[in-house]
């Protein structure tokens, strides 16, 4: 799976995307963010996802965000059609989410995020 | 091309800073919209590469610009297309389902990269690869060699909607990269989406798949791929989702329809921009080898014509024929009702055909070989060394076996590999079973067309059923033919005796006589005309009348003898009395004779007695003197 990683978002390079490692609370989250280059749609979906993430899984999370262009042969390895794509690949089961991520209703459906 | 170094290029200068770049949105390098305008303009008919070509030739006076086209290998198919799918353009090919779409979608990919050296991808949004694979292996088709080779490239794109949830706006680009990078993994020429409209079942936003859809079209035109789209049909429509509106340089509708129980697949060129196709109808089938399409109804009528004469295989017939018999190359119809020797006589057409180093295919489609063999052994007609020379093929078939365009692609599979010089179809009534009439018409126009085409000569036999008219040819094709022989039946006497005749004969002086004809152990044999008082006899009743006439002759010839003999009796009688009268009148000559005599004497003796008294008396007689 690492090999896939084109870019791990390191926290001392996105001052907003701390991962704060004293508070795990609930299972551990993979998820794989495969963007199409820098499209305002690409960026807008990683503000997002990065937002969600930290609003509701912070410290518990692993974001890979994957450029298809560097990359392409992800986009069949993974069965990709549309972009951007988020893949939760753990835990199970696996789920997907497309779009620019403003849907952050959907976006917790698909990361089973139950907010009670 | 220029598209693809761009692509390229631009990565990897991403590549090195992921994320700065991420921060300054505003170099949207990807969309291909606005790289698009950079291009140097398209050319009217969309292929950047002819573009290009025409830029750089401006100065000079270009010949007429044609549209370069892709053949796609599907035997028939670029013969009404003139060429083939339009090279650099999206063409949509929709149909029903099961009329064959991935089929003719993969047959045109596998042909580019076996005959025509271009790689192609298949992106298959219904089939598994492995399916694929399976698929079409079974048509002679070896995908994963061609995989192997890196001449084809598989790709199966799956859309589960249930694990899949839709938060914002999306595009396809992941869709565009993927297809991406299978075309330059193997520099394909040649992609196939089927069937790109199960998208629209994958995803909820028909507005993003359109634009998007409509987007992935001009991409595939910009990167000049040829590429086929196959669609569902529904209703009235070409495609369900209304794929025709987007590619519209080029639609094949393919159709699959079943006819009193018969199946016929049929294509038709329903618009290509820019290029004249046929626009008919054409059937096409599936079998081992792929697709064939028929193109056949296009050929217009300008086959040669040879002076060469060949031998129906009867003597007699050749002379009714000038003497000499059929022209090569043409085609003759024999049409008699049941049992009057139609197969006899074909047969002794294909025994003629095959001896002297020529060959000859027997379409037989209600016997086995064996049967034909067996049963022309039994009229003296050994047909085993000519079908163990090689020289003669008996092709035996049921008409119900299957429709009437596999019926001809078998006919013209068979004569194809067998270049034969003349073939027998026996009986061509049953292929008018294997359809309906005006496609058996249809299809029998097209053979006549071909095999003419060919300088083959054709011999077939046609069934009139009873009631009908003799001369009605009930599939409509004797003015196809080049000869018409009629065999018929007289019922007389109680007996049925076979009658031939020439009804017409193109190109030849022929005889105009009904000729009665025998099959005989030494095969069939016609007789010599008789004509009697009535007219043309046949059968028993000229065997009748012609021994009536000998007995008649031998009775006249009696008479005359007789005759003869009176004649001769009344002629003797006549000599008799002849010879009677005569003597007759030999006895009264010698009579008077007789009596003239007697007179004579008595004179005599009156004078000797009046002298003998007057020498008595002493005195001559009258003077004395004495």
């Amino acid at each position: 799976m690492t090999d896939e990683v084109v870019q791990m978002l390191s926290p001392d390079s996105r001052p907003g995307l701390q991962i704060p490692h004293d508070t795990p609370a609930g299972p551990q989250y993979l998820l794989k963010l495969f963007v199409t280059g820098s499209t305002p749609r690409s960026l807008k979906a990683i503000a997002n996802l990065t937002a969600i993430c930290e609003k509701h899984l912070a410290g518990h999370y692993e974001l890979l965000v994957i450029d298809l262009y560097q990359q392409p042969e992800l986009a069949k390895d993974n069965k990709l059609v549309a972009a951007p794509t988020l893949i939760k690949s753990l835990p199970e089961p696996v789920r997907r989410v497309i779009g620019d991520m403003s849907d952050t209703a959907e976006v917790l459906v698909g990361l089973d995020i139950n907010l009670k | 091309m220029t598209s693809m170094a761009l692509l390229g290029a631009v990565p990897k200068l991403l590549a090195s800073n992921f994320i700065i770049r991420i921060l300054r949105p505003g170099k949207q390098v990807f969309q291909y919209r606005a790289y698009n305008n950079d291009r140097p303009r398209p050319s009217p008919c969309g292929n950047p590469l002819v573009g290009v070509l025409m830029a750089s030739t401006k100065s000079v006076p270009s010949p007429r610009p044609t549209l370069r086209k892709s053949k796609t290998g599907i035997s028939g198919f670029d013969d009404i297309t003139g060429g083939g799918m339009p090279t650099g353009r999206p063409s949509l090919v929709c149909g029903f389902a099961g009329c064959g779409k991935t089929l003719f979608a993969m047959e045109f990919l596998v042909r580019g990269a076996t005959q025509f050296g271009e790689p192609g991808v298949f992106i298959a949004f219904e089939e598994s690869e492995s399916d694929l694979v399976e698929n079409v292996a079974s048509l002679g088709f070896d995908l994963v060699e061609l995989v192997k080779a890196n001449m084809i490239r598989l790709d199966q794109i799956e859309i589960h909607r249930s694990d899949m949830s839709t938060s914002g706006e999306y595009d396809l680009e992941a869709l565009f990269i993927r297809l991406g990078h299978a075309i330059d993994s193997i520099g394909a020429k040649r992609v196939v989406l089927d069937t790109l409209e199960t998208l629209f079942g994958g995803f909820s936003n028909d507005s993003i798949l359109r634009s998007e859809l409509q987007r992935l079209f001009r991409w595939l035109k910009d990167r000049g791929i040829t590429a086929i789209i196959t669609a569902e049909r529904e209703g009235g429509n070409l495609t369900r989702q209304g794929l025709e509106e987007y590619v519209s340089d080029c639609v094949i509708l393919l159709d699959h329809r079943v006819i009193d129980q018969v199946s016929t697949r049929r294509l038709r060129v329903v618009k290509y921009r820019g290029s004249v196709h046929g626009t008919n109808e054409y059937p096409f089938l599936i079998d081992e080898d792929g697709i064939t399409v028929m193109p056949l109804s296009s050929i217009g009528i300008d086959h040669g014509t040879s002076n060469e004469r060949v031998s129906t295989g009867v003597k007699a017939l050749d002379g009714m024929m000038g003497g000499q018999g059929l022209f090569r190359g043409s085609s003759v119809l024999l049409s008699g009702t049941t049992g009057t020797g139609k197969t006899s006589l074909a047969s002794h057409f294909a025994y003629a055909a095959s001896s002297g180093g020529e060959k000859c295919v027997y379409f037989a489609f209600e016997e086995s070989p064996s049967q034909i063999v067996r049963n022309m052994k039994s009229i003296g007609l050994d047909l085993t060394p000519h079908l163990e020379s090689g020289h003669l093929e008996i092709v035996s078939a049921r008409p119900s076996h299957y429709g009437l365009e596999m019926h001809l692609a078998t006919i013209l599979k068979k004569i194809d590999s067998f270049s034969p010089q003349s073939i027998v179809l026996d009986p061509l009534t049953s292929l008018v079973n294997a359809g309906s009439f005006s496609d058996a018409q249809a299809m029998l126009i097209r053979l006549v067309d071909i095999l003419k085409g060919k300088g083959i000569t054709s011999y077939f036999t046609s069934i009139i059923h009873g009631g009908l008219a003799l001369e009605a040819s009930e599939v409509g094709m004797s003015s196809l033919m080049d000869t018409w022989l009629l065999v018929r039946q007289d019922e007389a006497d109680g007996e049925r005796n076979r009658l031939l005749y020439v009804l017409k004969s193109r190109g030849m002086s022929h005889s105009n006589q009904v000729r009665e004809f025998l099959i005989t152990g030494e095969g069939i044999q016609l007789r010599e005309v008789y004509l009697g008082p009535q007219g043309v006899l046949t059968g028993t009743a000229r065997i009748a009348l012609e021994s009536r006439e000998l007995t008649e002759a031998a009775f006249n010839q009696e008479e005359a003898m007789r005759e003869r003999a009176l004649a001769d009796v009344r002629r003797k009688i006549v000599e008799a009395q002849i010879a009677a009268l005569k003597a007759e009148l030999h006895a009264s000559n010698l009579e008077n004779e007789r009596r003239g005599k007697g007179l004579e004497r008595s004179r005599e003796q009156d004078v000797e007695a009046r002298e003998s008294r007057a020498r008595s008396r002493g005195y001559p007689l009258n003077g004395g003197s004495k």
